[in-house]
């Protein structure tokens, strides 16, 4: 599904992926864990679109295509999704109109026609179960003044609502206590699928307890220093607190 | 900017105006220049009564002794008064259309390209449109429906005619003929226009709503609206506008004047799209016009809400004057300044009566080379007990060569007032951006999405159907400016 070869990247000339190969199959979940720095959200950020960071080398393939050549909306429609670290709060516009701007656009993509508003509506409605949202940040300012909690949680009802193949989540466990965690990793593990695969980037080994992974990564100052199994969250979790 | 955006960004600049295309009928036309003959030329043509013909030459007299403000924000060429034709129809005003079979074939294909429902669909939206085609109404619909709750919806020139009692009463009662220099101007060379009278007690129970399109080559327009709520009275007008492509800038000044009294209320509403002018700024209009309501009754309330896209130039302040007690005056506006249009647009709210309370919400966008002024004015008069007044002032840039600005002068003479002051600047952002692109919405659209959610405070206080029209034109007038 996803094939990352040599993938270089850059910010304001400060090189921040220096060269990092992995390889995703449909199904997998594969967690991204190391320090602050070490370039994981730069990594989802790339995979994503995000033209702040520059590509200097290497190569995406995405069921076969090449991923960096597109533009980050056309990466979406082929089903790449990025739950935001920080997601952005668009004022005015509400979490439905955007949705369904969000929708239509993949639709329109597909040559499909606009989703129609009662199936739009219970297919809402179904899925903000998943994530226990309440239905009136439906009509609320996207993300705007919404709660840390609540902001993480819409990311992983978007997610759900859009269906990708593969989900990318940046630190979505980060600012959540233990109750909104769960929430959200539960609502996670639901969307798991033979079909879908994840990149769960994480600081911490305790989402990896609820969102068990089959593949850990360690990213150290931009390469990957160590990959195994879900075990090894745990290892690296046990060092953690003998250094500190 | 990054440059995957600047470049759909660029694209959309070079798309042409939509709206640009001129019809091909023969004006009725003054001589170019003014002068009092012009004036009882205008006068004539119009078979005005002779204490019209006086007002018009007071006008006149009066706008000799003038000169043109210089304080707004704008810059333009100097507008040579004497190169300007003051008065054009179109042909057939005497033997005016009895239905829509009579109306030149010409016209009616004019409108359908700019999709005005003039007929039956008119009908089924609930809207009674009155269209001036350049200076001269040439159809009037719904007239019997509304005769029949004694509501009057005609031209002005028709207005003169058959109720001079009402409008020698209040016409120049809001805005009087020394009041500036352009509704002075107006006063003495105005052509036509739409004439609004709600008697006592009547809500209109449709929108009233008139489209205006400026068309003969070199014409100014001097559009004069008069609206009458009588007591307890209520209405809604609507008023929209597009513009064929000039090479020479076209002055536009009307006039228009509200009046509501006790427990009264007028809700005007504008799309204003002129034509904005090319690239270069060059051919858009010049519009500068006056308007302004007078709350007399007690209870009353006027609310004013704007979305200007069009024009080069915009000069602009719909105010309320908050005369009765507990009277409530409102503005809403959206202006959109791209290419290189220039707005100085805002409102005046003038308390007199005691509570007397005013709101102002102004969303003010700039794009490319746009210049975008808020000017607000809130005065407390001495005598106005517990007066409030809310103003939130917005302003969004897209790219980095465009301009906002705001200038809120706020006089008051009375210690219980209550004021409230509220400004932002933000600036799409890539962040915002890339959040659209990424959840599949591209580029084009996202802006679209981001500018109306940040215009929504606006566009919600619109009926329906124009608030989704005011959407379309917003999202249609970025497609052509924004980059």
């Amino acid at each position: 599904m996803l094939e990352i070869k040599n993938l270089h990247a850059t910010i304001d000339d400060h090189e921040i992926l220096k060269g990092i190969d992995m390889i995703v199959k449909p199904g997998e979940v594969h967690s991204i864990m190391g320090p602050n720095g070490s370039g994981k959200s730069t990594l989802a950020s790339v995979l994503a679109g995000n033209e702040q960071y520059e590509v200097t080398e290497g190569e995406v393939l995405f069921n076969g295509q090449d991923l960096l050549a597109m533009p980050p909306e056309v990466r979406a429609w082929a089903g790449v999704f990025l739950a935001f670290q920080y997601p952005i709060e668009i004022p005015g516009v509400s979490t439905t109109y955007f949705l369904k701007a969000a929708i239509n656009a993949m639709r329109k993509s597909k040559g499909q026609p606009e989703i129609d508003a009662n199936e739009f509506l219970n297919l809402a409605r179904e899925k903000m179960k998943l994530v226990d949202l309440d239905d009136k940040l439906m009509t609320r300012a996207i993300n705007e003044g919404f709660s840390g909690g609540e902001k993480k949680r819409n990311e992983v009802f978007q997610m759900a609502m859009l269906e990708p193949k593969l989900g990318i989540l940046d630190e979505t466990d980060s600012g959540l206590d233990i109750d909104a965690l769960k929430i959200v990793a539960n609502g996670v593990n639901k969307l798991r699928g033979k079909d879908r695969s994840f990149i769960v980037v994480t600081h911490y080994q305790r989402l990896l307890n609820y969102i068990v992974p089959d593949f850990v990564h360690v990213l150290m100052d931009g390469r990957i220093v160590r990959s195994g199994g879900k075990e090894l969250a745990h290892e690296l979790e046990r060092t953690a607190m003998r250094a500190s | 900017m990054s440059s995957a955006s600047t470049d759909t960004l660029n694209k959309w600049a070079s798309q042409e105006y939509k709206y640009g295309f001129v019809t091909d009928i023969e004006a009725d036309a003054a001589p170019k220049g003014l002068n009092e003959d012009i004036v009882r030329f205008i006068s004539a043509k119009k078979e005005e009564p002779q204490w019209l013909l006086d007002w018009r030459l007071k006008a006149y007299r009066h706008w000799l002794t003038m000169e043109e403000p210089t304080w707004a924000n704008l810059k333009y060429p100097k507008i040579d008064y004497q190169e300007i034709i003051y008065y054009s129809a179109p042909k057939q005003q005497k033997d005016r259309p009895k239905s829509l079979d009579e109306v030149d074939p010409r016209l009616l294909e004019t409108y359908e390209k700019l999709g005005i429902p003039l007929n039956e669909r008119a009908a089924l939206a609930g809207v009674a449109v009155d269209v001036v085609f350049d200076s001269v109404s040439v159809g009037t619909t719904f007239k019997a429906k509304l005769g029949e709750l004694g509501i009057v919806f005609c031209s002005f020139a028709e207005a003169v005619h058959n109720h001079p009692e009402l409008v020698q009463k209040y016409l120049g009662s809001v805005v009087p003929i020394t009041d500036n220099f352009f509704a002075t101007l107006n006063s003495a060379v105005f052509s036509d226009g739409s004439f609004v009278y709600i008697p006592k007690g009547v809500k209109c129970p449709m929108d009233l709503s008139t489209y205006f399109r400026i068309n003969a080559e070199n014409t100014g327009q001097f559009e004069r609206t008069l609206i009458i709520a009588e007591e307890g009275a209520s209405v809604s007008y609507l008023e929209g506008c597009t513009a064929p492509i000039r090479d020479e800038n076209q002055l536009h000044a009307a006039v228009v004047e509200l009046v509501a009294l006790d427990d009264a209320s007028i809700k005007y509403s504008t799309i204003q799209n002129w034509y904005p002018g090319d690239e270069n700024g060059k051919g858009g209009i010049y519009n500068f016009v006056t308007k302004r309501g007078k709350c007399l009754g007690k209870r009353s309330h006027i609310s004013w809400t704007q979305v200007e896209t069009g024009s080069a130039i915009t000069w602009k302040y719909p105010s309320c004057i908050l005369l009765g007690d507990d009277s409530v005056g409102e503005f809403y506006s959206v202006a959109l300044a791209s290419r290189r249009q220039q707005a100085d647009t805002g409102t005046k709210m003038i308390h007199i009566g005691k509570n007397t309370k005013s709101y102002i919400i102004s969303k003010g966008i700039s794009a490319q080379h746009g210049q975008n002024t808020y000017r607000g004015g809130v005065k407390i008069n001495k005598g106005a007990d517990n007066a409030r007044n809310f103003t939130q002032c917005d302003s969004m840039l897209i790219g980095s060569e465009c301009g906002a600005h705001t200038f809120p002068y706020i006089e008051v003479k009375n210690s219980t007032a209550h004021m409230e002051h509220e400004a932002t600047t933000s600036k799409i952002g890539e962040d915002q951006l890339f959040y659209c692109n990424q959840r599949g919405i591209p580029t084009e659209e996202a802006v679209g999405l981001i500018v109306n959610g940040f215009c929504k405070e606006v566009f919600r206080e619109l009926p329906m159907e124009f608030a989704v029209e005011a959407q379309k034109l917003l999202e249609v007038s970025l497609e052509g400016s924004v980059g």
